[in-house]
This record gives C-alpha cells, structure tokens and sequence, in this order.
C-alpha cells in the first residue's frame, strides 16, 4: 500500500473530517444516481453514453474520497485508470454509435431489439 | 528316378525296418548316411541318463521330483561383446527394408539385405558355437554378455526393491542351439524367398522382406535375452511380425482375417506370459535367468512358500506356450497362416515362431519341479503339459487326414509334431522335445518349401485333387524327390532324424512308472501311424498316377508367359504336362512354373540338413555322446530330461526294442494305408470316402476330420456369437437408454430453462438496465435491513 507517510519527503495530511467524506459521497451518490436515471429514460445512444460517463465519474469522485478517508494514494491512482479506461471506451463506444447510425438512420436503441434474438 | 523305382525304394526301406535286421545292403544313396545308424540309432540316443537313472530311483513323489537342483552360476565374458552384431545385423537390414518400403523404391535390394545379413547372423553363431561351445561343454557354466541398460530401477535396498532387465545375452546350450538353427534355416528362407517372391516385386517386396528381418531380430532377441522381459520383448516381436506377414496379401480378407486371427490367439497366449513374469518377480524379485535359477535351486520342497502365486506360474507359462506354439485350445491360427506367402510358413513353422514356446518351456523347465512349487503342483503341471501336447499331436494328425488342401496338411503336420514336442517337455526329457525341434525344423522347412514350389508353379493351386503325376513333369522331380524325403522324415520313418528324436519322447513315456504317462506314450504310438498315413496320403496324390495339371488362379497368375522371359534357368512344362491338363484347361496353354537354381538350391541343401540332422544321434554310440543332448545338458532344461529310466521294459519286454518293433509296425500300417488309398487303387479311397459321407454313423469322421473337428465353429458358437449378441445389446442401450434418454434429458434441460425465461429479453437495453439496477436495490435494501437490524454491529 502506498501512503503518503511511506515516501517521507511529504508532510503527512491530518485525516479528513468525517462530515466531509459524508458529504463527498453523497455527491457521488447524486451523480450515479442522475446518470443511472438519465440511462433508463433515454433512448439516444449518445445521452446514454454520456450517461454512463456520468456514473463513472461518481465511481472515481467515490474512490477519491475514500482514498483521502484512510489517507491513501491508491485511490487516486484507481482513478487514474478509470479515467483511461473511460477515454478508450469513449473512442470505442463513440465509433460504435456511428456505425449503427450508418446501419438505421436512427440514434434510437430501440432500433437493435432484434439484437435479443 | 521313375515312381516305379521311388515305391520300391520305400517298400524296400520298410520291409527292412520292420524286420529289425536291416543291413547295409539296404542300399540307396539317400539312406546311406541312415545306415551309419544301424543297430541302434533311437537306443544310443538315450545315452547319457545315467544321471538320470539315480534320480529315478530315489524320486519318490512322483515324477515331478528330479532331486536336488544345480545350476551353474553364470560366468560374465565381454570377450563375447561382438554377439550384439548377431541382433544388429538382421535389424540394419529392417532399416534399410523399412526405408525402401516406405520410399516404394522397387528392385531386388531387399532380398540381398536380408540374405546378407542373416548370414553374418549366421556366420557369429557358428563362431559362437566354436568359441564358446568347448567352454560351455566343460564348465557348464553359461555365458552372460550384457550389452546395453535397458530397464533397471531401484528403489531401496532390500531384495525386492530393485527391478533390472537390461538388454543383455545369456548364452547355454539351448540358446546357442537355437540361434543355430534359426539362423541357418532363416538364411535359406529368405534366399528361396528372394525368388519365390519375385512376382512382387513391384509391389510388397521391401515390405515383405522388412518384415522378415525384424521377425528374425526378434527371435534373436527372445532366444539370446538375459531375462524374461527381453524374451517378452522378443516374443511380442515374433507375434506382430506374423501378424504382417500372414495378412501380406492385404487385399484378400482372407489373409486380413487369418492375420487378425493369429495376432489375438497369440495374445491369449501373451496375456499368460506377462502373468507368469509378474508372478515370478512378486516370488522371486527378479526375471533375469541366472539369479532365477539359482534361487530356485537353493530352495527345498518343503520350503515352497507362496501358495497359489507359486502354482500359478508353469500353468501360465503354458498358456503362453500355447498361443505362441499352437497347442490345445489355441492351436487353430496356425492353419489359416497358409494365408501368408508360403516361405512365411516354412519361417513360422520351422524357425522362427511356434518353436518360440519350445524354447520358452525348456528355458522354463525349473518352473516345473517340486523345489519350485511343491510336489503337488509340480506334477499337475507336468502332467497339464503332457497331456496337453499328447492330444494336440492327436487331433492335428486326425485333422490333416481330412485336408485337401496340402499346404494346410502340412500345417496341422506342425500342430501334432509341436505336440509330440510339448509331451516330450511333459513326459520329462527335454533332450527328446528340443532334438525334436531341431530335426523337426528341417525336415517342415523343405516340406513347406517343396510345397511352395509346387504352388508357386501351379499358379497357386493348392488343392492336391487337382494335381497329380508331379514326379513325371519336368523341372518338379527334385521338388518332388525332397518332398518325398520331407514326407518320410514326418512319418518317422524308422532310422530317420525324426525317427531318432521322436522315439526318444515315446521310450521316456512308455517307460514312465506313471500310467498317465504311459497312456501319452502309447496314444504318440497311434499318432505316428496317423502321421504316416497322412504324410503319404499328400505325397502319393501329388506325385504319382496320370499327370494332371490344373493351376489356380491366384496372385501368382501372372506367371504365366510374360515374366519367363527373363528367367534362363525356367525350365517350362513339357509335353506330358500339355498332355495332362489339355482337357480341364480348355486347351490353353499353362505353362507349370518350375523352380529356378535359388530354390532347387535351398531344397536340397535343406534336404541334405534334414539328412544330417539324424547325425547326433547316429554318432553317439561311436562318440560316446549325443550332440543335441549336450546342448541340453548345459541349459536350465536339463533336469528335466531326468527320469527316462535307463533299463525300462516296454509290455514286459526289453524297451528299446520293443518300441522300435512297435513304432516300425505302425508307421508301416500307415503308410501301406495310404499307399492302397492313395496310389495303388485311388478309386477304393474315394470310394470309401464317398460311401463313409453316405453313412449316417460314419459321416462325422471326414466331415469332422475336412472341418478341423469344427473347433473353430465352436469357438464361434461360445465365444463370437456371444460377443456378437453382447454387442447388439450394447448398441440397442447406446441408441435407445443413452442417445434416447440420458443425452436427450441433459440436453434439453438447458431449452427448458431458456423458455422459462425468454421473455425477460425485450430487446430493449434499457429494460436490462432496469433489472441490474434493481438487483442492485435489492442488494442495498438487504445491507440495510441487515444493518438497522442490528446484525453488522
């Protein structure tokens, strides 16, 4: 585990205050939530993606806050990966979109139902 | 030599055997060695047993105790390292066959290979003979030479915590006779082969010769082998080996049949022989020879520990003798091995394969004395091996009495001489079963040989009915002439090498003080008659009356006209042999393909070795010792040739005589039978045939007698029809219990479950969404009921 006190050159931060993290989390509560529901009402595969960058995002506000809760890199580090994963995946699923738009003519997931076959 | 003269010829020979006065005015060339051995050729043939007669009068439990047991102890010599060459030889010739056959490269190569290096074979076993014979013979102490680790573990210190079996030589007397004479016989072998077999020489040649150099390394290595695994390895090499060459014609499922059928009878004999090394090494830990013996010989019969695991061994070792040397229950592969090239039989039946389990019995010999298994068993088991060979010399004469097929004759001629080899094993004189093999060897080379030839230029007419008058076409006479001498030699004819060893067996059996072993002796008696009777049924019918000729139509077919050309040396049919077969043959013109200068070679040098093989026991009175007997007088067999006793009476009367007046009397009554039936009048003989088929009572006999006793209908009957019925069941519980049931309910279990639950997939993402954030609820709502419970405090 890589803490702040292990590479001695920082001074050690005093850990934070527990209203803090409550409120950090609740944060990252509201911004799952808004992208889960923005997921479930939305038919454009655009708004969808774009909500599910939203609920990443509060993963990784999470992972902050608990990273700075026990006074540990690792969660800031995760977050760097979240964010490079995110970035792949935003090319990836940006491409995706096009090529189906190209297929339908349509931005609508509802036009790939036959997709359940 | 007209026929005329080769009847008088023989009828002289009787009448003067059977008088037991013969003199050496009995004349002709061919018997003037024989005459060497007038007087008394079968009684200087017992000579020697003097040892023996001590043990028979202080054996007391029967005739399985011989007395004490010494062996001894094996001398290691690497003077002797060159004998690996005698392996290696043979096996650079099946690499360089082997390569040839797989890169099809056609031409005679092969032939010369293999010719080759069977004689540098041949050659190392006669300077064997002559470095290490005179060793032997005066120290009686075999020779060990190791050659390469093969097998050797070990795992403790402790006796049996260590398993060796290197590839390494043990050379006594049986050993070294063996590589004699397969050497010998396989040379000559493959050199008549290397003509028989020139029709295929744009096909299978490399492949056929490839086979025979490995089927020779083979029973090098089970006869020179160490140890019991070395000769396992051998034994299996022999078995495949026959396997390839009786199905060579791979395109006629006869010989495809007959070649599986070989292969897994000789299994079940196998099967026996692993049993048996298992069991000698949990009792003895060890399988190498020397060490065996001697812990054999330092054990007392009433020390025999191990119960069954100790009785278990000669039984399974017979088993495998059985397989391998075609005795009782297994004995029927042997005629469909007719089915390979004819020099493949004469290799099968002379060298190299069923006198394998000769070989095995004698080295095994030990196994069968009280010191090994206990006084019990160890007569049970001899007597098992007795009476096991006595009816396979029985029922292989009775069946060659009824095959038209003359080849098969011959073939079922084996089955009751390796019988009379086996009694010999099981009546207690090793010497008489192993001369027997020796002689044996010959005398079935040239007859199987003789037979080839006669095939080979009939185009494979193989139906002695359908010959006739042979002696007179030009080209067959000294094919003929050896046949005549090969047919004699098998009907013991009185002071012939066979006669010489044979009698051997049946004076030992009739002078047993066992009656069991006396009623062997005197059903060998009656077989030797039957033997003559057929021996002469085949020889009369092919060589004398009108000529007639009607050649098959086999593989050999294309013999006809165009592959003449080449051959300088064919001399073709004459007139009387147009003349002959002008009729069945519609006029067209067959010429019988006579032997060329190879094979008239091979037989006459094989008749003259079939001559010679009588020597030992000719020159023993003068040389105060029998050649063979010394050979068995220095092996792990010898004990076993105890027991014959010296001054035994046969009825009463003196045995030597006695038997000699006997045997005479019943091989003549044989062959005047066959003489009557066969050449003189054969319209009498089909006659009786014709008449015994129309009797109700009588008409098992030939049939029964044509159809091999139907033992292979009956092994059918309790065995494939069985398996047949087993496997119809198996089939109908494979498609029906298995396919229609169990597959059918696992497989369409998943279907069940997919309809049970396809309509949650909508197709719409959003709906899956729904379900996995409400999963997620559910999960969030359980933690904190579980946590305002109070359960996570």
């Amino acid at each position: 585990m890589i803490t702040l006190a292990s590479m001695g050159s920082v001074a050690p931060l005093t850990p934070a205050m527990p209203a803090n993290i409550q409120v950090t989390l609740a944060l990252a509560i509201i911004l799952f939530a808004i992208g889960l529901v923005g997921f479930l009402t939305r038919r454009n595969m655009i708004l969808m993606f774009l909500s599910t960058e939203l609920m990443f995002q509060a993963a990784a506000l999470a992972f902050v806050a608990f990273g700075r809760m026990w006074m540990d890199l690792s969660g800031q580090l995760m977050v760097i990966f979240i964010l490079t994963v995110a970035a792949a995946e935003a090319a990836l699923a940006l491409g995706l979109v096009v090529l189906l738009y190209r297929r339908k003519e349509t931005l609508s997931s509802e036009a790939w139902a036959e997709l359940k076959e | 030599m007209s026929t005329v003269a080769i009847i008088a010829l023989a009828s002289a020979f009787v009448t003067h055997a059977t008088a037991h006065t013969p003199t050496a005015s009995m004349e002709p060339a061919l018997l003037t060695t024989l005459a060497l051995a007038l007087g008394d050729g079968a009684i200087a043939a017992a000579d020697g047993h003097a040892v023996d007669a001590a043990h028979a009068v202080h054996s007391t439990s029967g005739y399985a105790d011989v007395g004490p047991l010494h062996f001894v102890k094996a001398v290691a010599n690497t003077d002797f390292a060159w004998l690996k060459w005698m392996l290696l030889a043979p096996l650079v010739s099946v690499i360089l066959c082997g390569a040839m056959a797989m890169f099809k490269v056609k031409g005679r190569l092969p032939a010369l290979f293999t010719v080759a290096t069977f004689g540098l074979s041949t050659a190392m076993a006669i300077a064997l003979y002559f470095q290490f014979g005179p060793t032997l013979f005066a120290t009686h102490a075999p020779l060990t030479v190791p050659f390469m680790d093969w097998l050797s573990l070990t795992w403790g210190p402790g006796p049996f915590q260590s398993f060796t079996a290197n590839l390494g030589f043990y050379i006594d007397g049986i050993s070294m006779l063996w590589m004699l004479f397969v050497t010998v016989l396989a040379t000559l072998i493959a050199l008549y082969a290397s003509e028989y077999m020139e029709s295929d020489l744009k096909a299978g040649y490399a492949r056929f010769f490839f086979a025979v150099s490995l089927f020779v390394t083979s029973m090098l290595i089970l006869v020179m082998s160490d140890n019991l695994v070395g000769l396992y390895l051998g034994w299996e090499g022999v078995g495949l080996c026959s396997y390839m060459l009786i199905g060579y014609y791979a395109t006629q499922p006869g010989a495809t049949a007959a070649a599986k059928k070989a292969f897994i009878m000789n299994r079940i004999g196998d099967l026996g022989l692993a049993l048996a090394i298992f069991l000698i090494w949990t009792n003895y830990g060890t399988v190498q020879y020397d060490s065996l013996f001697q812990a054999i010989a330092g054990s007392t019969s009433e020390a025999v520990q191990g119960g069954w695991s100790k009785a278990a061994i000669p039984f399974l070792l017979l088993l495998a003798v059985c397989g391998k040397s075609a005795q009782g229950p297994l004995f029927t592969w042997l005629p469909d091995a007719m089915w390979g090239p004819t020099p493949v039989s004469a290799l099968i039946h002379a060298a190299t394969m069923v006198t394998a389990g000769i070989y095995l019995l004698a080295r095994m010999a030990p196994f069968y004395t009280v010191q090994a298994i206990g006084p019990e068993w160890a007569e049970t088991a001899l007597l098992t091996v007795g009476w096991i060979g006595c009816f396979t010399a029985f029922i292989g004469a009775t069946i060659a009495c009824g095959q038209f097929d003359y080849k098969r004759v011959f073939a079922y001629s084996t089955i009751s001489s390796l019988g009379y080899m086996v009694m010999g094993l099981g009546v207690g004189t090793a010497f008489g079963g192993v001369y027997y093999v020796f002689t044996h060897a010959w005398f079935k080379a040239l007859l199987f040989l003789t037979a080839g030839a006669v095939m080979h230029g009939m185009a494979g007419q193989v139906d002695f009915r359908k010959l006739g008058g042979l002696l007179r076409v030009p080209g067959f006479r000294l094919t003929m002439i050896c046949m005549l001498l090969g047919c004699l030699w098998l009907a013991t004819a009185p002071f012939s090498a066979a006669a010489e060893s044979k009698d051997i067996i049946l004076l030992t059996a009739l002078t047993s003080h066992v009656q069991q072993v006396q009623w062997m002796g005197w059903i060998g008696v009656l077989t030797a008659g039957i033997t003559a009777y057929y021996a002469f049924r085949v020889w009369f019918r092919l060589a004398l009356g009108p000529v007639k000729i009607e050649p098959g139509a086999d593989q050999h077919a294309d013999h006809g006209h165009d592959d003449h050309a080449g051959h300088a040396d064919h001399a073709h049919g004459g007139a009387d042999a147009h003349a002959g077969h002008g009729a069945a043959h519609g006029g067209g013109a067959f010429h019988p393909h006579a032997p060329g200068f190879r094979i008239s070679l091979v037989l006459t040098l094989l008749a003259i070795g079939s001559v010679l093989a009588g020597l030992p026991s000719y020159l023993a009175h003068s040389q105060g010792f029998n050649w063979i007997q010394r050979f068995v007088q220095n092996s792990s067999a010898w004990m076993r040739a105890g027991n014959s006793e010296e001054h035994g009476q046969i009825l009463g009367r003196d045995a030597h005589s006695t038997l000699f007046i006997i045997a005479t009397t019943v091989v003549v009554a044989g062959f005047l039978l066959a003489w009557i039936l066969h050449a003189k009048n054969r319209a009498l003989g089909d006659r009786l045939r014709a008449s015994m088929l129309n009797t109700t009572g009588l008409k098992w006999i030939p049939l029964g007698s044509e159809h091999g006793w139907y033992v292979d209908q009956f092994y059918n009957a309790i065995i494939g029809v069985p398996a047949w019925l087993g496997a119809q069941l198996l089939a109908f519980t494979d498609r029906f219990v298995i396919d229609g049931v169990i597959v059918a309910a696992i497989g369409r279990f998943p279907g069940f479950v997919a309809r049970v639950f396809q309509p949650l997939y909508t197709g719409t993402v959003q709906s899956y969404a729904l379900t996995m954030a409400g999963g997620i609820g559910l999960i969030v709502a359980w933690v904190v009921w579980v946590w305002l419970s109070g359960g996570a405090s």
